[in-house]
């Protein structure tokens, strides 16, 4: 087989990788924003649980997390009475979010915490509600100190759906292992695939300081 | 059974966890030298890549930073593959466990030679001046001025690497290594009770790298922030 006869089923899992990615980074950043402004909550409750979603799924390993919502959660369900089997998507785009999320968190929870003091005292004299302050004051300011370390997540998380591939769903990974399996022509297939990550990846790090461009407007003049 | 201990899935789950957890034990020890291994080959080449990166000729920094960054942008299951089964298709036939460890190390060294460099950096322009102005040598520098003042800087950022590399560690069981979580999938196959042992593959993990974070910040806060004499 000609290298150019592989292009075909690797664009298929290239494809199946992008959704992957893009489903996973918007439930991750979904689960960064909530979980990060939650555990600075003044409700020990919200507090408690965004501590606890953020020191699991960063104190133990990606692969665990996949394995665990895969083999494991439908059992789990199967105890008390409920179907839990997932889908390999859902299951990849679940874990994949959560873990990339609860990194995300602590980004979001340091870029707020960044936001100098000053500016909540003058909230305050202006008469905002803590909410007004939080939404209006605190995160146009962060959102944009966020953005590095966004960018720097988005492309970790693109590299981290190869893992996706040990669950059966057919991304890259997983085309290049079957054409490997295959043909036995691993260094052709391997290589092609190594600069498909490295491609995506360049277009993932662009989109995300296309991004950046965008909201760095929103800094304060003289920050 | 599995390392000579035997499971034991007829009463009840707590005896089966206690059963499997001598079996995870030693899965734990291979993930521990793995990512010790895997550390110390980031350590060597991203200390070289450092040097590369920087060095005066374009021809020389330029290829070297696009090699970090190619490193640095793909994932680590492929750089595995691409070892474990390219380096065997050309003749070099390592065990799957230095595989794993070089894998380790490949990727983590594009991580650990921008630590070197910011470290070298953020030491102020005047030490290495005032160095040359005593009539240091450039080696003598670097060794007993530059680095001691780098290490306490960089030390946090490396502890850091050390528990990511441990929480990868994992995707080594593709290639066969049978640390933690590999030997916990054999046991759920076989006795298809995949919750109890990768419960507590997670709780083993969340504990090493809570006890590891701490370790990192306590020897952060030790640190003499001016610098390490290395005398």
């Amino acid at each position: 087989m000609e290298w150019s006869e592989y292009v075909k089923p690797l664009m298929q899992g290239a494809w199946i990788t992008v959704q992957l990615t893009v489903y996973s980074t918007i439930l991750g950043a979904i689960c960064a924003f909530a979980f990060g402004i939650g555990k600075l909550s003044s409700n020990w409750a919200i507090k408690g649980f965004s501590v606890a979603y953020i020191e699991i799924f960063r104190g133990t390993s990606l692969l665990v997390q996949l394995f665990w919502l895969y083999f494991a959660l439908p059992i789990a369900g199967d105890a008390i009475g409920i179907n839990l089997r997932l889908p390999p998507v859902a299951a990849g785009v679940l874990a994949l979010g959560l873990n990339i999320g609860a990194y995300g968190a602590e980004v979001v929870r340091g870029a707020i915490q960044s936001v100098r003091y000053s500016q909540y005292e003058a909230a305050k004299a202006l008469n905002f509600s803590s909410r007004q302050a939080l939404w209006r004051i605190a995160l146009p300011q962060a959102i944009p100190e966020m953005m590095p370390a966004f960018g720097n997540l988005a492309v970790q998380n693109l590299k981290d759906t190869a893992l996706a591939s040990l669950i059966s769903l057919g991304d890259l990974a997983f085309a290049a292992e079957r054409i490997r399996n295959f043909t036995q022509d691993s260094t052709t297939v391997y290589t092609m695939i190594l600069f498909m990550y490295f491609g995506m990846a360049l277009v993932v790090a662009g989109l995300m300081r296309l991004l950046e461009r965008a909201v760095g407007r929103w800094r304060t003049v003289g920050h | 059974m599995l390392f000579g201990f035997t499971w034991d899935t007829s009463h009840g789950e707590l005896a089966f966890a206690i059963s499997i957890l001598p079996i995870l034990l030693m899965g734990l020890l291979v993930t521990i030298e793995a990512s010790i291994a895997g550390f110390a080959v980031a350590m060597v080449l991203g200390l070289i890549f450092a040097v590369l990166k920087g060095a005066p000729s374009r021809f020389i920094s330029w290829p070297a930073t696009f090699i970090t960054e190619f490193f640095r942008d793909t994932p680590l299951l492929v750089q595995l593959f691409f070892l474990y089964y390219v380096l065997a298709d050309h003749g070099v036939i390592l065990p799957a466990f230095l595989t794993g460890c070089l894998a380790l190390g490949v990727q983590y060294s594009a991580y650990t030679a921008e630590v070197y460099r910011a470290g070298i950096e953020a030491v102020p322009k005047g030490q290495s001046e005032a160095a040359r102005a005593l009539d240091f040598s450039p080696l003598h520098t670097f060794t007993h001025i530059i680095l001691p003042q780098a290490i306490p800087r960089v030390v946090p950022a490396f502890g850091n690497y050390l528990v990511s590399i441990m929480k990868d560690v994992p995707v080594l069981s593709v290639v066969t290594v049978l640390e933690m979580l590999g030997v916990a999938k054999i046991i759920g196959d076989q006795t298809f009770d995949y919750m109890v042992p990768l419960t507590m593959v997670g709780g083993i993990y969340l504990i090493l790298t809570i006890v590891c974070s701490g370790v990192v910040r306590y020897v952060d806060m030790k640190l003499p922030k001016t610098g390490i004499p290395l005398k």
